[in-house]
């Protein structure tokens, strides 16, 4: 007959857990403290964590660029990185761009020139035209239509999306 | 993903003793290529080490008049820097022709080079795979091998190396700078990565416990007659079916140094040096090309998808050739 397992026995094979990791970081102005496990990825913290479900999680891969956010002004794909590797950093997704009710131009361009249908990769097309505008890189069609060639749009929007982007550029030059 | 226990390290130092004795710990950096493949179970580190707060993200000139890269700088840094687009502008465009500028602003140099093959089989799990599992066989090679080696492949694995910075860094003869348990050395960048042999899961000749902390530039940088030509199946975002990394030393129509790199086409940017010697003192023409292209593939193997590399990178080095001669624009 078995013996009844101790206490001690039922804790030590209990499935082991790594330590959580505490991360603070700045998301669309607002300072945030978390509690992570380490193989969260930043684009799981925002939707999964802090409900932030604007940026979107397609291919989980860096393929798509629908998780496209900015990272100190600089886009990444969100879903190839881990949240605890940024302690410190300031992070906008497509909910900081707009001040208050008045959109981002970016945003307001992608509806003038009706730059997408079904509107899933759109918040990261937005944030990766943002960061296109910050790199400063692009200065012809062809550049735009390379330099945005991490974003994919299932719908094929993309002679309207390239005008948007040609628009902010010239935008961004005048201002 | 698994789960795996997660460090940042504070420097090199502590980053070599952390480890060392550790196997089944990894370096992350960038992470662009490495979390992909652990996602898809590829990859089972059971512990990260974190290595972005190392003091390694900076490009300085070295007393030799060469550039010294910073294993941690991005590629978009790297790319964009004004020492390497003046003076290395084959290494800037080469860097450009790969990946995405998402992807570019968080791949660091340092993990470039170490980023692993897109070899289908190597992601599909299902399949047998000697890089991924030694022993369980190479299903490229009688497989959809259309992205494959046709140069010093072996019977255990026809994969290639994806890098496009890797075939610049080739054609420079950069050297790559690592430190470990037993101090730091440097390896030529021609000796870093490995052919496949009897070994294809070990990619290249870093140990398991040293670190890159810097890729150094020769001074020639070849900025007045280079090209970078990546041919692939899409103008953008895709990987090279094959490329070519050229720079001319040109005088009064003479060839006074060639440098060729091929990407695509073998496990690691495929030089040879004995053939570019072909060119040296010779005019720069088209048929002189040429015999360097033959030179250059002599012996190449086709295993049937792949097959077309073997005409198609012989005319893409004559077009690179070409291209440096006469400095027109780069695709």
């Amino acid at each position: 007959m078995k013996n009844k397992p101790e206490a001690e026995t039922i804790e030590s094979t209990a499935p082991w857990l790594p330590p959580k990791h505490s991360v603070t970081l700045t998301i669309n102005g607002a300072a945030h403290q978390l509690e992570l496990e380490p193989w969260t990825s930043l684009l799981d913290m925002l939707r999964e964590h802090l409900q932030l479900t604007g940026t979107k999680k397609g291919c989980d891969h860096g393929q798509c660029g629908a998780c496209t956010i900015l990272v100190d002004g600089k886009r990444i794909n969100s879903c190839l990185t881990l949240a605890v590797m940024h302690e410190g950093s300031a992070i906008t997704t497509v909910e900081g761009l707009a001040t208050g009710q008045e959109l981002h131009p970016v945003q307001q361009a992608f509806i003038d020139h009706d730059a997408f249908q079904c509107g899933y990769c759109t918040p990261g097309q937005i944030c990766s035209t943002i960061g296109l505008i910050n790199e400063g890189k692009a200065k012809t069609l062809d550049d735009i239509r390379d330099l945005m060639s991490g974003n994919i749009c299932r719908c094929g929007a993309y002679t309207n999306i390239v005008k948007v982007v040609q628009e902010a550029l010239e935008r961004s030059k005048t201002q | 993903m698994r789960s795996f226990t997660y460090s940042s390290a504070s420097d090199v130092a502590g980053a070599v003793e952390e480890i060392s004795g550790q196997p089944e710990a990894k370096f992350i950096a960038g992470g662009t290529n490495l979390l992909d493949l652990m996602k898809i179970d590829v990859m089972q580190p059971r512990h990260i080490i974190d290595i972005t707060r190392l003091d390694l993200a900076t490009i300085e000139e070295t007393a030799a008049g060469g550039l010294r890269l910073g294993a941690l700088a991005t590629n978009a840094e790297t790319a964009y820097h004004e020492q390497v687009e003046n003076r290395y502008p084959l290494l800037s465009h080469a860097i450009l022709a790969g990946a995405t500028a998402q992807l570019r602003n968080k791949a660091t140099d340092a993990g470039n080079l170490l980023q692993r093959t897109r070899c289908y089989y190597f992601y599909d799990k299902a399949t047998p795979c000697n890089k991924r599992e030694p022993g369980t066989g190479c299903a490229a090679i009688n497989g959809i091998n259309r992205i494959h080696a046709i140069l010093g492949e072996s019977e255990h694995c026809i994969a290639t190396h994806p890098s496009d910075m890797a075939v610049a860094l080739a054609a420079l003869e950069a050297v790559v700078l690592v430190s470990g348990p037993e101090g730091e050395r440097a390896i030529p960048i021609a000796d870093f990565h490995r052919l496949p042999g009897n070994t294809p899961h070990i990619d290249t000749n870093l140990g398991e416990d040293e670190i890159i902390t810097a890729i150094e530039l020769p001074a020639k940088g070849f900025a007045r007659n280079y090209t970078y030509l990546k041919v692939r199946d899409r103008a953008s975002y895709a990987f090279a079916l094959v490329s070519v990394a050229a720079g001319l030393e040109i005088e009064g129509g003479t060839i006074k140094e060639a440098r060729i790199a091929l990407g695509g086409v073998a496990h690691k940017p495929w030089r040879l040096p004995h053939a570019e010697a072909l060119l040296h003192g010779q005019p720069a023409t088209p048929e002189n090309f040429r015999k360097v292209a033959e030179a250059y593939i002599a012996g190449a193997t086709g295993y049937g998808y792949n097959t077309f590399k073997i005409e198609l990178a012989k005319r893409a080095i004559v077009r690179a050739l070409q291209q440096a001669t006469e400095m027109e624009a780069t695709s």
